[in-house]
């Protein structure tokens, strides 16, 4: 079979930016089947194989890739899903850049593109839920039982690898629906939420339960679910969703969101739609606070929405925490960005009047202008103020969106549970917690990260779940 | 799904049901709350827990119909279902070695005083109850208070009923006589809990006060129930949802319930069947 030699990778078909920027649906719309063999010859099986050690699940890239070239889309599927519970959503969300084909031979060279890795794990996982109706086999059932606490990445994995070695698993979710932050913090048009309901399904079909409404530490605490309802093991994948503000004046008027907030009631309750019964501001001017990937969602959100959009970042454009891809997304749609800039306070409207209907609202953003110092030990240069360049951007919205903290209802309620200087519940290698039987994974024990290291450390903690099971 | 068990109204815009959940019913306490959604695409609304039998396994909630959800709640009767009923979430009221406490309940808020008032009376508290309410029409869970309640004190704001005026008026006599509680615990809307706390600040009585702001997951994740207490931001749903009354922002927490008042006008509009007939 001859490679395919061209530097560059197949671009990926999306709506047209101007066109996207004003509606929900999803913006990359995959690659056809000429165009992922095409991109799959790029591959040329290098001997060392970087990008399998570069992935968190350690995916066999090549081998998955060479099937795709056969034109063997099953076949790849299969090799996929033997390491990822989730291709379909990986595809679309993992930082690839930073992981398989960071490390990619085609892409090393300047001027050279990787092999679009995530694009054909993507098409793979899309060609297999249009085409394979057949559902998962249920294991046989090995006699044991263990709850997984919370239904993002890393829970959906440690219970779908648990299920299939025959564990009776039951994971409990404390929104109404299942998915975490697949379901409330991506938006729809980067991750569409029939792909997640589908991978749930899946994992039904394995013969995992998904109990909703289930809070847990509240409803029924880490002790009552290993003593009254006979669990051996307990993995906690409650991830990280307590939000960040900056404590400067005006966080509370009204305007003011949390991104989380912004984009839960989007996502979750679906307030972008017009009949939605939840409601969301829609914004004329918005400045979303932060650079990340989150910031870019709620960014392109609002857009969406009808608002100018400005983001709103203390460092320069190098230091943007956001994916590439997302950046240039959300500057093709028309999203501006302030860097070197960094609020100060949040202005209200003029009215003391509290029974005027526009008092307490927000009417602008004062920031200040940064620049760049020296580098400091960990080689980040650290922005400084610049005196006197204060200046007023005039919003009636602002979306803080600076990270978030490990959730911390579980520590609350579960005193036993160590957990590290910001709330990190604290594991050792495999996932194992203070508390014999209990392991964690994902962003409740490293605080917000990725998507695919969510589920790498689900899988580690499945491993060794049932290591801890089979010794007892 | 959770099953509607029983439902009564408790006056033209108030009315009670009895939520089939086990779960919830098993560990509820006076001050917590839930959280329900009416239907499959319906918005999660919270509800402080109005009473709960752990044996029949069923949670009380009582709402009162201010916004499109509670009214397309009000729609539905004993025997149907309700998708989604999570909790009990927040922190529980402290109860524990109060000796003498008044609970004062304003409007629908009165429904949420009940449990508390009933949880003090049963340890043994002795317990002043004072309740308001605009009119006599909207009076609710009189007998209910009575009969846990050692001195009980009805007040209307136009005086259809018991005495007119609002509860800060007994409050006040009882402190300026020199009569002395434990705790003040008050539960209402906004503006009557911002000056019940004004006056008993002025006689230095401890006085808690049980906020309902909006919220989504209930969890810790929104961020939207945000409140500023002794000058630090708290979130109802996880460290509430009862605050140190007299620390409480109260003028910022009234403003941003305020942040959909628009968007729940027009929702209960499209909700309220009598505002789609054509007019003849």
């Amino acid at each position: 079979m001859a490679f395919n030699m061209n530097p560059l990778k197949n671009p990926m078909p999306t709506q047209d930016a101007q066109v996207r920027n004003g509606n929900f649906n999803e913006v990359a719309l995959g690659y056809t089947a000429e165009m992922a063999i095409d991109e799959a010859k790029r591959c040329i099986r290098c001997k060392h194989r970087p990008c399998v050690a570069a992935c968190p699940v350690n995916i066999d890239i090549p081998e998955f890739i060479a099937k795709v070239a056969e034109g063997d889309f099953e076949g790849a599927y299969q090799i996929i899903a033997k390491d990822s519970s989730l291709p379909a959503v990986c595809g679309r969300v993992c930082p690839q850049e930073n992981q398989c084909e960071g490390k990619c031979t085609r892409g090393i060279k300047a001027g050279c593109e990787a092999v679009g890795i995530g694009r054909l794990e993507r098409f793979v996982a899309d060609w297999h839920n249009e085409n394979c109706n057949e559902k998962p086999q249920k294991p046989t059932p090995n006699g044991h039982k263990v709850a997984v606490v919370g239904s993002g990445p890393a829970g959906l994995t440690c219970a779908g690898d648990l299920a299939k070695m025959g564990y009776e698993v039951t994971v409990f979710e404390a929104l109404h629906v299942a998915g975490g932050v697949l379901v409330y913090g991506i938006p729809e048009f980067r991750l569409p939420k029939a792909i997640v309901q589908k991978e749930v399904e899946n994992l039904k079909a394995l013969g995992v339960k998904v109990e909703t409404n289930m809070v847990i530490g509240r409803v029924i605490t880490i002790e009552e679910l290993k003593t009254e309802y006979g669990f051996e093991a307990v993995f906690i994948g409650s991830g990280a969703g307590l939000p960040k503000f900056m404590n400067i004046p005006g966080e509370s008027l009204k305007g003011v969101y949390s991104a989380n907030e912004f984009l839960t009631r989007s996502n979750l309750m679906k307030a972008y739609k017009s009949d939605s019964h939840t409601p969301i501001q829609h914004g004329k001017c918005v400045a979303v606070v932060g650079g990340g990937n989150v910031a870019m969602d709620a960014a392109r959100t609002a857009k969406r929405l009808g608002a100018e959009v400005h983001i709103v970042y203390r460092r320069g454009e190098e230091e943007l925490p956001a994916r590439k891809e997302e950046i240039e997304h959300a500057k093709e749609e028309g999203i501006i960005f302030d860097l070197l800039t960094n609020p100060t306070r949040i202005l209200a409207t003029e009215t003391t009047d509290p029974r005027n209907p526009s008092y307490g609202w927000v009417s602008g953003i004062e920031c200040v202008r940064m620049e760049l110092g020296e580098a400091d030990a960990s080689g980040r240069r650290s922005p400084k103020e610049i005196k006197g360049s204060e200046f007023i951007i005039p919003v009636d919205c602002v979306i803080m969106s600076l990270g978030t903290s490990p959730n911390p209802l579980l520590k609350a309620t579960t005193p036993d549970l160590e957990t590290l200087r910001r709330g990190e519940i604290a594991v050792d290698e495999v996932g194992k917690t203070s508390i014999e039987g209990v392991y964690c994974g994902g962003d409740a024990a490293t605080g917000a990260a990725t998507v695919i290291k969510a589920m790498g450390a689900g899988k580690v903690a499945a491993k060794a779940i049932d290591e801890y099971i089979q010794n007892k | 799904m959770y099953q509607i068990v029983s439902k009564k109204s408790l006056n033209p815009t108030v009315t009670q049901m009895e939520i089939l959940a086990p779960f919830v019913a098993k560990k509820a306490l006076p001050g917590q709350f839930i959280i329900l959604r009416v239907d499959e695409d319906g918005e999660r609304i919270p509800l402080t827990i109005a009473g709960y039998d752990r044996e029949k396994g069923t949670v009380t909630i009582i709402f009162q119909i201010v916004g499109g959800s509670t009214e397309r709640l009000n729609h539905k009767n004993a025997g149907d279902f309700i998708p989604d009923f999570v909790g009990p979430l927040g922190k529980a009221t402290h109860t524990q070695g109060l000796k003498k406490v008044c609970v004062v309940g304003g409007g629908v808020g009165c429904a949420i005083a009940l449990p508390v008032a009933r949880a003090l009376h049963e340890q043994g508290t002795k317990v002043t109850s004072i309740i308001g309410f605009r009119n006599k029409d909207l009076v609710i869970l009189e007998d209910e208070f009575k009969a846990v309640s050692d001195e009980f004190y009805m007040m209307t704001d136009d005086g259809s009923y018991g005495r007119q005026g609002n509860v800060t008026v007994p409050l006040k006599e009882m402190l300026e006589s020199g009569e002395t509680f434990d705790e003040v615990i008050t539960i209402g809307p906004l503006i009557m809990m911002k000056f019940v706390c004004l006056t008993t600040k002025a006689f230095n009585v401890k006085t808690i006060a049980s906020m309902n702001p909006i919220m989504i997951d209930g969890t810790g994740m929104c961020g939207g129930c945000r409140l500023t207490v002794g000058g630090q931001m708290k979130f109802a749903c996880v460290d509430g949802p009862e605050f140190d009354g007299h620390e409480i922002d109260f003028d910022e927490a009234m403003s941003r319930s305020r942040m959909y008042s628009d968007f729940e006008l027009h929702e209960r509009d499209d909700a309220c069947n009598l505002f789609k007939q054509e007019v003849k």
